[in-house]
This record gives C-alpha cells, sequence and structure tokens, in this order.
C-alpha cells in the first residue's frame, strides 16, 4: 500500500510553525549581534596580540571551533548549573550562539583586519590619527566589507545550527515541529515543511544581511 | 632656525643599513627635491621625517621640537608633517569630503561645519570642490592624489613630504598633479619631495639633494647642479634618467 | 536500581561511544567524498541540467539544517518500506550532507584555476575530459586538498546531531552517563575533551598544510 502524504495534519498547526521560525529568527539576531561584536573584540585582540586577552581568545577559538555546538549547548545548559551558573532555556541557546559565533567572527574578522593594505595604515598615521582612531575610522569598515560574504555564511550556519537547542526544549522552530509531530504523527510532512521553512530563512538571512552589508558596511552601493 | 633638521640619521633595516650619517637642514618656504636610484635611502630619508620609520642614531628636528619614540611626540609631530604617497592611499569607504574632514575631525576635534568649510577649501585649491561627495574609486588618479594633497593640507601642516606622488599614474595625469605642487611652492609652503620628474625639480626645487648608498653625495641649487654635476655618480644617474 | 559509576567507567563508556563517532565520521567522510566528486561533476558539466541539478542539491544541504536533513531520512524512509536503523539513518544523511559542502568547496578549487588553464589545453585540441583529467583536475586537487581536511572537523562535529534520532555515540552517550551519575559538568566536559582531541589535530594539520601551500605557491 502506497503511503498517503497529509499535509493538511501540518497546517492546522502553522501558527506554531510561525511562531517557531520567529523565535528562531529572534534568537539568530541577537546571537549574531553580539556574537559579531565579540568577535570584533577577539580580532582586535588578536590582530594587535594585546597582552592576556590575545591568548584567551587564541584558546578560546580552538576549544569552540573544534567541539560542537550541541556539546557547547549541553555544557552550558546542564553542566554550569553545577557550578552555581543557572539559566533559562532560552539564555543557554543564546549564550552558546553568541559563544559559538564569536569564535567564528574572531578568526573570520581577524583576517579582514589583517588584509589591510599598509598604505591605509601609513596614510592615517601620518593624519596623526592614534591607533584606536586608525582603527575606527579607516580600518573596521572595509575590513568588515572584505568578510562580509564569509560572516553572512557563519550566521546562516549558527542560525541553522540553532534546530539543536530544541534538545534543552527552547522553543524554536525545530521544538514546535517535534511538538506537532508528536501530535499528528506526520514526523515527515512535518520536517519536510520546517526543513523548508527553514531553507526560507535561510535565504532571507542572507538577503537582509547582503542589504545591511550594502547599506552600512561596505558604505555605497555600486 | 632651520624647520627640519637632521643630523647624523641612521637607520636600519635588519643588517642593510640603508642611512649612513645624514646631514640636511630645510629651511621654511625650501622646496627640497630628493634623488636617486632605487635603494640609494631615499625614500627612507623622506619617511623618518614623519616618523613612519624611527632613526636609530642622530637627531631629528622638526620646528624645533626633537622626535623621539614615544607615540604622543609622533602625534604632534605629524600634525606639523603633511605626507603625500605613490599610491594616494585615499581611504577607500569615504567620500572625498570624509576623506579630507577625517583627521581635522577626530585628531584636533574642530567642529563639524568648520571642518567642512575648510575640506571644501582644500578642495577648491587642489581644484576638485566639486568631487566633495564623490568617492575616490569614481576619480582618476590624477584626481585621487590631488584629493591626497587637499587632505594632507586640511591639517595645516608647516611642511609636506611627497613621496614619488606622480609614479604611479598614467603620463597625461602627471602634469595636473605637478600644477597643485607648482602652486604651493609658489604661495610658500615648504616642500621635500622624492622625485623622478627631473625638470620639474630644477624647475621648482631650490635644493636638490642626490642620495647615493645611503648618503647625501652632492647637493646644492638645482640648476647649478644639473647642469654641472661634481660628482662622476650624480653625472652618471643624471645621464641614465635623460637617456630614459 | 542505581549503579555507582566510578570516573572511570565514565571514561571507558564514552570511550566506546568515541568509537561510533569515528567510525560514523569516516564513513560520512569517505563515501561523503564519493558522492560530492558526482555532484562537483555535474556542478561544472557543460549540461545545464545537470548543473542546475547539483546547484540547486548544494543550495538545499547548506540551506537547511542538519538536523532536519537526519529526520528527513529517518522519517522518510520507512515510508518507501526502508526501516532503518539510527546507524544507517546517520551515515545516509551524513553522507549527503558532506558531499553538498565538499562538492562546493571543490568546485571553488576548480574556478580559481587561470582561465588561461583551459584555454591553453583547448587550443591544443584536448576534450572536456581530457581537459578535465590532465590539465585541471590535478591542479584542483592540489589546492583542494587544505580545505577538505579543514571540512573533516565540520563532519566529525556533525555526527554529534546523530545523537538525536538515538545514535549512540560520543554526544549520546555523554547524555546517558550525564543523566546516570548526576555529573553532566564532568561528563559534559570529557564529552568536549573526546571531540577536541578528534578535530584539533585535523584543524592544525589543515592550517600547516594551508600554509605549506602559500609559500609554494
Amino acid at each position: 500500500m502506497a503511503y498517503r502524504f497529509d499535509f493538511a495534519a501540518v497546517f492546522q498547526h502553522s501558527d506554531l510553525l510561525l511562531a517557531g521560525a520567529g523565535f528562531t529568527l529572534a534568537l539568530t539576531a541577537v546571537g549574531a549581534a553580539a556574537g559579531i561584536a565579540l568577535g570584533i573584540l577577539g580580532a582586535v585582540s588578536r590582530a594587535w596580540r594585546l597582552p592576556l586577552l590575545n591568548g584567551l581568545f587564541g584558546v578560546y577559538v580552538e576549544v569552540i571551533r573544534n567541539t560542537p555546538f550541541l556539546v557547547q549547548l549541553f555544557f552550558i545548559f546542564f553542566g554550569l548549573p553545577a557550578l552555581g551558573v543557572k539559566m533559562t532555556e532560552w539564555q543557554a541557546a543564546v549564550l552558546a550562539m553568541v559563544i559559538n559565533l564569536g569564535a567564528y567572527s574572531t578568526e573570520i574578522i581577524r583576517a579582514g583586519i589583517q588584509a589591510t593594505p599598509r598604505g591605509q595604515l601609513e596614510a592615517a598615521e601620518s593624519l596623526a590619527l592614534t591607533r584606536l582612531q586608525a582603527f575606527r575610522h579607516v580600518v573596521l569598515r572595509p575590513a568588515l566589507a572584505r568578510i562580509w560574504p564569509a560572516l553572512n555564511s557563519q550566521v546562516i550556519i549558527v542560525m541553522l545550527g540553532s534546530a539543536v537547542c530544541s534538545q534543552i526544549a527552547t522553543e524554536e522552530l525545530t521544538f514546535a515541529a517535534n511538538f506537532i509531530q508528536s501530535r499528528n504523527f506526520r514526523a515527515f510532512e512535518t520536517y519536510l515543511v520546517t526543513t523548508a521553512m527553514y531553507l526560507f530563512m535561510a535565504l532571507l538571512i542572507r538577503q537582509v544581511l547582503a542589504w545591511v552589508g550594502r547599506r552600512f558596511v561596505i558604505g555605497r552601493t555600486r | 632656525m632651520s624647520l627640519v633638521k637632521l643630523t647624523g640619521v641612521h637607520k636600519h633595516f635588519g643588517t642593510n643599513h640603508v642611512l649612513k650619517g645624514v646631514d640636511l637642514a630645510v629651511e621654511q618656504g625650501d622646496v627640497v627635491a630628493l634623488i636617486g636610484r632605487s635603494g640609494s635611502g631615499k625614500s627612507t630619508l623622506l619617511r623618518t621625517i614623519n616618523g613612519l620609520e624611527r632613526i636609530d642614531e642622530g637627531e631629528l628636528l622638526v620646528d624645533g621640537a626633537a622626535l623621539h619614540a614615544g607615540q604622543g611626540d609622533l602625534r604632534a609631530l605629524r600634525q606639523k608633517v603633511g605626507m603625500i604617497f605613490q599610491q594616494f592611499n585615499l581611504f577607500p569607504h569615504l567620500t572625498v569630503g570624509e576623506n579630507v574632514m577625517l583627521a581635522p575631525t577626530v585628531v584636533k576635534r574642530r567642529s563639524k561645519a568648520e571642518t567642512e568649510a575648510l575640506a571644501r577649501e582644500m578642495l577648491d585649491k587642489v581644484g576638485l570642490a566639486d568631487k566633495f561627495a564623490s568617492y575616490p574609486e569614481q576619480l582618476s588618479g590624477g584626481q585621487q592624489q590631488r584629493v591626497a594633497i587637499a587632505r594632507a593640507l586640511a591639517m595645516q601642516p608647516r611642511v609636506l613630504l611627497c613621496d614619488e606622488i606622480t609614479s604611479a599614474l598614467d603620463p597625461e595625469l602627471v602634469s595636473e598633479v605637478l600644477a597643485v605642487v607648482r602652486q604651493l611652492a609658489r604661495e610658500g609652503m615648504t616642500l621635500i619631495m622624492v622625485t623622478h620628474e627631473m625638470r620639474f625639480a630644477r624647475e621648482v626645487g631650490n635644493k636638490l639633494i642626490f642620495m647615493h648608498h645611503g648618503r647625501i653625495h652632492e647637493s646644492g641649487d638645482p640648476r647649478e647642479v644639473f647642469a654641472d654635476p661634481r660628482t662622476p655618480e650624480l653625472a652618471n644617474f643624471i645621464g641614465a634618467v635623460q637617456a630614459h | 536500581m542505581l549503579v555507582q559509576f566510578t570516573t572511570w567507567d565514565v571514561i571507558r563508556n564514552l570511550l566506546e561511544g568515541g568509537k561510533w563517532t569515528l567510525a560514523l565520521s569516516l564513513i560520512a567522510f569517505v563515501l561523503g567524498g564519493l558522492v560530492g566528486l558526482l555532484i562537483l561533476f555535474a556542478r561544472i558539466a557543460r549540461n545545464r541540467a545537470l548543473q542546475a541539478f547539483a546547484k540547486g542539491y548544494i543550495e538545499v544541504f547548506q540551506g537547511t539544517p542538519l538536523l532536519m536533513q537526519l529526520f528527513l531520512v529517518f522519517f522518510g524512509l520507512p515510508l518507501i518500506g526502508l526501516d532503518v536503523s539510527p546507524w544507517f539513518a546517520a551515515a545516509l544523511g551524513l553522507t549527503l550532507f558532506t558531499s553538498a559542502y565538499l562538492a562546493e568547496i571543490w568546485r571553488g578549487c576548480v574556478e580559481a584555476l587561470p582561465k588561461g588553464q583551459w584555454e591553453a589545453s583547448e587550443s591544443l585540441a584536448l576534450n572536456y575530459l581530457q581537459q578535465m583529467r590532465h590539465v585541471i583536475l590535478p591542479q584542483a586537487l592540489r589546492i583542494a586538498i587544505p580545505p577538505t581536511v579543514g571540512f573533516s572537523v565540520q563532519v566529525v562535529k556533525g555526527t554529534a546531531v546523530a545523537s538525536i534520532i538515538g545514535f549512540a555515540e560520543l554526544t549520546k552517550t555523554g547524555s546517558m552517563l550525564a543523566n546516570a551519575t548526576f555529573q553532566p559538568l564532568l561528563v559534559f566536559g570529557l564529552v568536549a575533551a573526546g571531540y577536541f582531541a578528534l578535530c584539533f589535530p585535523l584543524s592544525l594539520f589543515a592550517k600547516r598544510l594551508e600554509k605549506k601551500f602559500h609559500v609554494a605557491r
């Protein structure tokens, strides 16, 4: 007997799916903003070899990039309470995403900073700008512009990775899907629809970030 | 008192001894042309004068103040010494106006209205008043270099250093940049320039310095020196440049 | 019934789980590489339909969560009458995931070659397959090695997601132990250390290859 697809069983829960998607996007937005900010701090610490911070960020980057996000999430949510650090599933999810993206963006942004042509620094120097002024006005924006596509991809990877936050019961899109398929027993259809929603969100984020890049980072539209 | 004074300046890059005891005095209103083969130390000499290269030995005085290694020192110096680069080094993410306004705003903390007026004045001086809102990549090389000059002038420096500022330009764009420099010289700006434009050096300069193997090999009034070089090295160099 | 776990018991169990992580990683990487090669050929083929298929394939796998891919395999195959174990579903899902990423990485390497290489080999009257075999692939292979090794780290980390469909690899073993021992900090710390021990050498190796290549060029 051939299997009959039943997507209506999924769509009757579309409010749950949409709410879940909204939470996933919100999670991503907060995670991306804070993660990139952390990445800028890390990148400067590494590129300028700031004492102490350079070493700390170096270890942090390697630890995060060489362990799975799911394990980082479990460590934060299940492990840290043993040290007295308790948090809600939302806080744990956001923290894990920020920490994860922070590590990757540290390396990405550092590459952008280190690709600054020497002449740009010399011009800033010869105009009597301090190192910090030169960084803020001359180095940062072109550096971000240089690596914006890579950063964009990494944000999407983090958004997709947030699906596993359902495992600590953060009520994002995958959590909603798990709940729905436990009700309608239509796992395949439910996850197929959910997958399509993730794909759509990935394309959406790519467009939005490309627009943000053109508008605020690269400086002028070509 | 000399505006710029170098005494016994030495500079090494690793084992390479680039400047081997240079003495040089530049007076207010001088237009100094630094010439020499590549590797003779002429660019390094220029770059020491605004601290892009630290000197290893000797003394460097600008406007009476000695330059030591400290950061604050250097920044005070750089407000008096403008620099123009071979590759323009405009900031690509800023408009022409923003390029010129950046340093007066963040270094001198002048008001926005004041710096904007200043920037417009300087751009007008180099003939690019209408490019205020353009981005560097929309300009020709010659225009970009003129913006770089305006950017340096906006800091109201006592002396302007020019490091082969026409070498990266297509031949037909050289003259518009030289015209601006000529005008600055006429207005009494103190200029120190590394250049390959011998005719320009002779026409505009009042001091010629020929660098050879890290030393000032010969110097004097450009017209006299060109007409009658005293050392075979300079004679050779002039011959090679003219044959070219 | 309460079983007392010593730290050694925890480590022993985690090592057991770690073996499965390693096995799954190897399978996904090797099979993913083979499938990825096919996708690569489709992606750079002259046939428009093949190109479009490969592009869509890559787009879908790079644009959706690995967890969803595993779910769809795990819940989808039974619908066509195949009863699959978590082990099989994880291996298949990760293979597909890996193939898409590797195909895209390798496409970048092929396209990084100067146009002159294609033109020169074409002017020597080599046909498409001959160009590929003798000129393009040998060169692309060289520059593909560092990012490929680098991506193996993503594969190892990706296997952790297989724990969610019930495959008892390192992370799943860790979750069970954390529940049984009430020592989540220790257990997940050890789990993380296990992944780090697998991934860090690969990362270092990739970085070294990259440096070596840059110097060689």
